[in-house]
């Protein structure tokens, strides 16, 4: 394909893929009346900011918010914490039951959560956990993703390196905290960046065990605003667009980490 | 686009090492009580929370078990009633459906937009972002304006059409539509994530072959079917894997964009499972049995993987 076709076949594939943002962003500061005479369109006649201050008033939308922060902060730092110190002691460490603690690891990616939930919930009200972010957090810290990661980035840490720290007098917790994790940080920016989306958006978990609205994360309140907003648009679309940007942002500044990561996950 | 920053050696396949301890035997000592500490946590949150639940959902499917109620054992009766239960087998078709529409979909476009965007471009940095910015929409925003969108009466597409004069058309009352708008919107942020993952497996292309190729007379065309397309097998193997995992699974889309409907035309596998576990029934014994058939379909598919990938190594 010649260099000006492909530039064209670009721009009209990112017209479409641009399209249903471009939508949600307009719909957002278009005014409620409008969508409920004419409909929603892409131009519309008067601009308001009206969705997102109603939005603010009538819900706790600034909790949610926090809510969404606490939840995906603390699962971010506990699952970087767990599944790098998995990964580190299946990479470099000898122990008995290795081989067997990385195939169970890898077996998890077998048993979606989806097929388990009722159980699950069960299990995690009955451990007192329900009414607490815990019972959101707990059961998605640990990923065979997050392990597997940490696994290959450590193989190709040089043994040497650990030994001779371990001459130097360092035992082998301290070696991996003074040596092997400053040179980990590559690692665990994208483990940290895949484990805190992962969470900001998941739902159906949350919509499970987050039974009341004071601990909705972002996702479930959007679930619960669709039925209070029946069709109006403009409102959930405030909601949404308030939702993704953070993420978005921080999307399009990180993006080589982003990628770096999905990229790395594809890679058995 | 950058070099990846995690950086297994370039081989891709990493030897296992020697353990450090089989070299130097006196430095393992307290080497395995580290290691111990250290994949616990792992292992704790793993039994606990996936291992315990899975056990106990095959015990469930064998009981009437309404919510946190007591079981009562009734053998294999969730099981006939799956067997004779026809929003079941719907529920398993329409999975099947947007299984078989949403995957080569999502990984053929994924590969086009790669090859598409792979060589110079001016703006094509901008391209690229565009497209993988779905990414990094949750799906219940991706539902939310997937609404707004095929909404029948103030929606923007019908909108469009309006002005185009045409329609309206029944996104959301008629079946088949409805189904096509919820795999329309999973392409949506399935296709960012199929092209990321082949434009980095494209870095590693040899350019040289390609040169050669190209200086040996094979057109464009040729050399993607003959030199790009093989060595992008493994990537492609992920990517199917991976996206027909995600389809069995789907549930936010669908739950929020047509709730199953019209009638069961959208019913999922998950969906109905949570319907039957979480609705106005709260039947847990139920819920959970259609939530192992999810369960049995994954395990075949990863065992089918782990079996071609074998062969393809020995090869």
């Amino acid at each position: 394909m010649s260099r000006p076709l492909r530039f064209v076949v670009c721009v009209l594939v990112c017209a479409v893929f641009a399209f249903p943002l471009l939508a949600m962003v307009v719909v957002a500061f278009t005014p409620r009346e409008l969508i409920f005479d004419g409909g929603a369109g892409l131009w519309p006649d008067r601009w308001t900011t009206s969705n997102f201050t109603g939005l603010t008033e009538a819900f706790p939308v600034w909790r949610w918010f926090g809510n969404a922060l606490v939840v995906a902060t603390l699962t971010t730092v506990l699952a970087v914490a767990v599944n790098l110190a998995a990964g580190y002691a299946l990479a470099k460490l000898p122990f008995r039951g290795r081989g067997l603690v990385f195939v169970v690891v890898l077996s998890t990616l077998m048993v979606p959560t989806q097929a388990i939930m009722m159980p699950q919930f069960e299990l995690v009200a009955r451990m007192g956990l329900i009414g607490f972010f815990w019972a959101v957090i707990l059961p998605s810290a640990s990923t065979a993703l997050g392990v597997f990661l940490a696994r290959q980035f450590f193989l190709s840490v040089p043994i040497e390196l650990v030994e001779a720290a371990r001459i130097d007098g360092c035992n082998h917790w301290t070696a991996f905290v003074r040596i092997v994790l400053p040179l980990a940080k590559p690692l665990i920016a994208v483990m940290a960046l895949l484990a805190f989306m992962t969470q900001w958006n998941d739902f159906l978990w949350p919509l499970i065990t987050l039974r009341d609205p004071d601990l909705y994360t972002l996702p479930v309140a959007m679930s619960y605003l669709q039925g209070q907003f029946d069709a109006d648009y403009g409102g959930l679309m405030a909601m949404a667009l308030v939702s993704c940007v953070p993420l978005l942002v921080v999307f399009v500044v990180l993006q080589r980490y982003f990628v770096a990561g999905f990229a790395r996950s594809g890679i058995r | 686009m950058s070099a990846p920053v995690v950086e297994a050696p370039a081989d891709r396949e990493v030897p296992e090492e020697r353990p450090a301890g089989d070299r130097a035997p006196a430095s393992s000592r307290g080497g395995s009580l580290t290691a111990y500490a250290m994949v616990a946590p792992n292992l704790l949150l793993i039994v606990v929370f996936l291992l315990v639940p899975l056990v106990w959902a095959l015990v469930m499917s064998f009981q009437a078990k309404r919510s946190f109620g007591p079981g009562r054992w009734t053998g294999l009766d969730n099981l006939t009633r799956l067997l004779g239960d026809d929003v079941f087998w719907r529920a398993l078709l329409n999975t099947g459906i947007f299984t078989v529409a949403t995957v080569p979909l999502s990984v053929g476009l994924g590969l086009a937009l790669a090859l598409l965007m792979d060589r110079a471009l001016p703006g094509r940095g901008v391209f690229r972002t565009i497209v993988y910015l779905p990414i990094a929409i949750s799906t219940l925003v991706t539902s939310l304006v997937g609404l707004l969108l095929f909404d029948e009466t103030v929606g923007i597409v019908n909108g469009l059409l309006r002005d185009a004069g045409i329609g309206p058309v029944s996104w959301q009352t008629d079946g088949r539509l409805a189904m096509v708008t919820v795999v329309l919107m999973t392409l949506w942020t399935r296709v960012g994530f199929g092209m990321l993952v082949y434009l980095a497996a494209l870095q590693d292309v040899d350019g040289e072959v390609m040169e050669a190729a190209a200086v040996d007379g094979a057109g464009p065309l040729a050399r993607v079917r003959h030199i790009v397309v093989p060595w992008l097998r493994p990537t492609t193997f992920f990517l199917v894997v991976i996206n027909l995992i995600w389809s069995f699974q789907v549930f936010d889309v669908v739950y929020v964009m047509t709730n199953g409907g019209p009638g069961y035309d959208t019913t999922m596998l998950v969906t109905y499972a949570y319907d039957e576990g979480f609705g106005a029934a709260r039947n847990f014994g139920y819920g959970a049995t259609v939530g192992l058939v999810l369960f049995v379909v994954t395990l075949a598919v990863t065992l089918v993987q782990v079996r071609i990938n074998r062969r393809t190594e020995e090869a």
